[in-house]
């Protein structure tokens, strides 16, 4: 894991791809597209890209209305503005009528860094994850964003896809990728660990100090929140009996509690949450910042030997 | 259609509209009432569509934003034989086709879910645009409130018609001039209104909005690049007496005593 290149990176090159294969893929951006990356696709396909400008309501609306025609959107914005100040746009226009609008947002989570806590999304997984029918996505590098972009072009109905502002480490495995069916990382049998997002590679360094210590941990990468693999997370928290949930979301409304709604009253184990707890983000370097909200490997470790 | 027969499915449409509300003792009968006119002309005379076959790619397109006007929509769609008129009795129930607000994926011949106030021009903008990129001969109305104006959301969707030119949207705006919480220029003045609509880069037309000739003129006068808006001036409850400019009549169904009352004065 020696590259570093971000989610959002990812999904601008992998909409030029997409642009080439699938005549009826449009993009809208409101103003952001030099930062979600869908530049690349303006570049590519101006005809076929449309700016709305700072007006990210009328953004998903036109979405909405474009797909009646046909034509599959991928609507980018920052997730705060996007799941955030669209929100009810993106539920009674987009999901309640079942529109193919694909609404894949940059900048989630505290790791936006610099730009401060009025950017950080830490509730839109939570707030897609509420909408009956959302799907829900999360990748967890470059790689996964590809193919979860591709994926999503498939896909028939709305779709929520959530990225990431930082250049994190890109796998050198190559991994499936299927909507709903997460990807077991590495096998231990002390706890099951589902990561999500750029939490994933941090849970996976998490594990190589914890097996320095003799403790063998489970990753799973759980790219789709909604719907969620509900046959893995059982399993594994059967299997472990010690469940504990990573994610750089708030620890309300995200991962946590997608995996817990699974298990509660189901399986008995023991749980930990592990991510933002209730409170906003804050100005500062990504690292930094992702370190002042516990969010390192080593932090993570720390948390899962304390739980164990 | 021409003027007599048109006022014809009016009136009908306007007893279907007492009807359902009555019936559902809810819904929103003033609004309804102020546009008949606008929505049978668009159906009857401009929208090119099949009600055999209600999902052909090609058809025209339309949106009531004003979704609470649900009666009305549901009234016209039942005289093009969309739907049945059988529907009407089962309005605002459970498990019917006639949601308190329009649900697409219910109605045939519904193209948008609406009812949250705000969001329709913008998908209709969308459909328009779609249409235009895909080299399609489909024109997108909608129907909008007054009240409804005063949503931001609104006017970013003017922008962007006009922004791209869309010649193919015609929006009209169901101008009664009341609203939940009284009068617009009680609640929040939408102002200069035509200077505004011309602003914003539309092909005006005001009209009185229950002149069937009027509206026919406004609606078969060719634009070409710009997007054209109706401003149709209307009475809310237009028809009912005692429902005509009250404020009070947006959104309460009419008793069986005042049924029978309306139903009278909408005789032919």
């Amino acid at each position: 894991m020696s590259e570093k290149i971000a989610t959002r990176e990812a999904y601008g090159k992998t909409l030029v791809e997409l642009g080439a294969i699938n005549d009826k893929v449009v993009v809208m951006d409101a103003d952001l597209a030099a930062a979600t990356m869908t530049k690349h696709f303006k570049a590519a396909y101006p005809d076929r890209f449309f700016d709305c400008g700072i007006a990210e309501a009328n953004m998903m609306d036109i979405g909405a209305g474009l797909s009646t025609m046909g034509l599959i959107p991928f609507c980018s914005t920052f997730a705060l503005f996007g799941a955030g100040r669209a929100y009810e746009q993106i539920r009674n226009s987009i999901a309640y009528p079942k529109f193919n609008v694909k609404i894949c947002c940059s900048h989630a989570g505290v790791s936006v860094g610099e730009d401060g806590g009025s950017h950080q999304a830490i509730e839109d997984i939570g707030l897609m994850r509420l909408i009956p029918g959302m799907t829900v996505i999360v990748p967890a590098d470059a790689k996964e964003a590809r193919a979860a972009t591709l994926a999503l072009a498939d896909l028939h109905g709305p779709a929520y896809m959530r990225l990431a502002r930082l250049a994190t480490p890109v796998f050198d495995e190559d991994y499936p990728f299927e909507i709903g069916k997460a990807n077991v990382l590495r096998e231990g049998k002390d706890a099951a660990v589902f990561a999500c997002g750029l939490m994933v590679s941090e849970t996976l360094e998490a594990a190589k100090l914890l097996a320095a210590e003799g403790v063998e941990i489970s990753v799973i990468n759980v790219h789709t929140i909604k719907p969620i693999d509900a046959e893995c997370v059982k399993d594994y928290a059967c299997k472990c009996g010690t469940v504990i949930t990573v994610e750089e979301h708030s620890v309300i409304g995200g991962l946590g509690d997608a995996v817990s709604d699974v298990l509660m009253g189901k399986v008995n184990c023991c749980f930990l949450k592990i991510g933002i707890e209730d409170q906003f983000g804050q100005s500062g370097k990504a690292a930094d910042v992702l370190r002042e909200y516990g969010l390192t490997a080593e932090q993570i470790a720390a948390k899962i030997k304390e739980t164990l | 259609m021409n003027t007599t027969e048109l006022s014809k499915v009016c009136k009908q449409v306007r007893r279907d509209i007492i009807e359902m509300t009555a019936n559902a003792g809810s819904g929103h009968p003033g609004g309804s009432l102020s546009a008949v006119e606008l929505l049978t002309s668009v159906f009857y005379n401009h929208m090119r569509v099949d009600p055999k076959n209600p999902d052909a790619p090609d058809r025209d397109r339309f949106v009531l934003s004003k979704g609470h006007a649900a009666p009305c929509y549901y009234a016209v769609l039942a005289e093009m034989g969309f739907i049945s008129r059988d529907e009407f009795t089962n309005f605002r129930q459970l498990h019917s086709i006639l949601q308190g607000h329009p649900d697409c994926k219910k109605v045939p011949g519904v193209d948008a879910s609406t009812g949250s106030l705000g969001q329709g021009c913008s998908i209709a903008v969308g459909m328009a645009l779609g249409a235009k990129i895909q080299q399609k001969d489909i024109r997108v109305y909608a129907l909008l409130g007054d009240g409804e104006c005063q949503e931001g959301q609104i006017w970013e969707a003017f922008m962007a018609a006009a922004h791209h030119k869309l010649d193919n949207l015609t929006v009209m705006i169901d101008h009664n001039g009341l609203q939940i919480d009284g009068t617009n220029d009680e609640v929040m003045s939408l102002g200069d209104l035509p200077a505004k609509l011309l602003a914003f880069g539309f092909e005006l037309f005001e009209v009185d909005g229950h002149d069937l000739d009027a509206i026919e003129a406004a609606l078969s006068t060719p634009v070409s690049g710009q997007p054209k808006c109706i401003l149709a001036h209307t009475v809310k409850g237009k028809g009912v007496s005692f429902m005509e400019n009250q404020v009070g009549w947006h959104g309460k169904a009419p008793n069986a005593e005042q049924r029978q009352q309306a139903l009278k004065e909408l005789e032919d």
